[in-house]
């Protein structure tokens, strides 16, 4: 089991591939991104995507899977705060097999929780013709210790509070939008 | 938002919906797609920093995007139903700042909302432009548990000139 320190500032890896299949594109659009880019063939051939492609959010999925089977299921995780920035920059069809790599961008401790590290990852997807399809600037919250026999830092109350941990945290309260 | 680029204002806002994060699904998309212990097992859960069962992120922003269609498919609809034609929707080029404020339980219920929050052009495609938006899912204590700013680009009515 991974703890904080395994995650220094320039440390890299790689992530097992992804093989992007037509059902999984299809099941995940039906139920969560039903637009007819990602569902009827001869939609997508005149969206400016050219052709099925799966949802941006289903690509997201499917790194937040290659990222949980990479390392972050062996790994003390005490979730994410969130991610800076995500780019969509090319579409990942059904058929592409993707690769990913990862790069510590920021490591270091909690200002409110001694026991955790705050870990700034830059993720980068690959089809298989080298061609660079996503990218994710995100944060990661990571156990400085394990508690034995648990597998995963103690609970305690949390203080998961915008501002705190993950920063930086520029305009947040202007990107919330008004109450209605 | 199946309008024109031109007809998106600031500050427009639009409630999308609610939803509820059973159990069930919570532990069905995690096991897809983020099977960490605190979103797949309920014991696990309570012994993480989550405190109980905990929906994925992605579960939740996945969500946001389901109502975002129901809404753009309604509002396409009544655009038709006028005899008018709706401005069209491209690709998203991704999305900023998104941040899990708060976890989402088993049994909580999201209502999600967005709300324009600007329009710029984009470079080389005169016919259409930037959407940002600001977008928050509220639970039902009141508390903000998730928020972004989405962008995406939406078709012109009058396409820019070109230079």
């Amino acid at each position: 089991m991974l703890t904080f320190s395994a995650f220094p500032p320039g440390h890299t890896g790689t992530l097992p591939p992804k093989t992007v299949t037509r059902d999984e594109v299809l099941t995940f659009a039906r139920e969560f991104d039903p637009q007819p880019m990602h569902l009827d063939e001869a939609a997508a051939a005149k969206s400016l995507l050219g052709g099925i492609a799966a949802s941006g959010w289903h690509s997201c999925a499917m790194l937040m899977r290659m990222i949980c089977d990479g390392f972050l299921l062996d790994t003390a995780s005490m979730g994410s705060p969130g991610l800076e920035e995500v780019r969509w920059i090319k579409p990942v069809m059904p058929g592409d097999v993707l690769t990913a790599t990862y790069t510590v961008k920021e490591a270091r401790l909690s200002k409110s929780r001694p026991d955790m590290g705050v870990v700034r990852m830059f993720y980068e997807v690959m089809r298989q013709d080298g061609e660079t399809v996503m990218t994710w600037d995100c944060t990661h919250f990571i156990g400085r210790h394990l508690v034995s026999g648990t597998g995963s830092p103690p609970y305690r109350e949390p203080s998961r509070t915008a501002g705190k941990d993950g920063d930086p945290v520029p305009d947040t309260q202007s990107a919330a939008p008004p109450s209605p | 938002m199946s309008l024109f680029l031109e007809d998106y204002h600031r500050g427009d806002a639009i409630a999308l919906g609610t939803h509820l994060f059973t159990a069930e699904s919570i532990k069905a998309f995690a096991a897809f797609y983020d099977p960490q212990p605190f979103h797949l097992d309920e014991a696990a859960a309570k012994s993480s920093v989550f405190g109980s069962l905990s929906a994925s992120g992605w579960h939740t922003a996945a969500v946001w995007m389901k109502l975002m269609v129901a809404y753009e498919l309604k509002l396409t609809t009544e655009i038709l139903a006028r005899g008018e034609t709706p401005g069209r929707l491209g690709p998203s080029p991704g999305f900023r700042q998104m941040r899990f404020l708060k976890p989402v339980h088993a049994g909580d219920i999201i209502a999600y909302t967005t709300s324009v929050r600007a329009t710029e052009p984009w470079p080389g495609r005169p016919k259409w432009g930037l959407l940002l938006s600001d977008n928050a899912g509220v639970n039902q204590r009141g508390e903000t548990v998730f928020i972004f700013i989405g962008r995406v680009l939406v078709e012109r009515r009058t396409p820019l000139a070109q230079k």
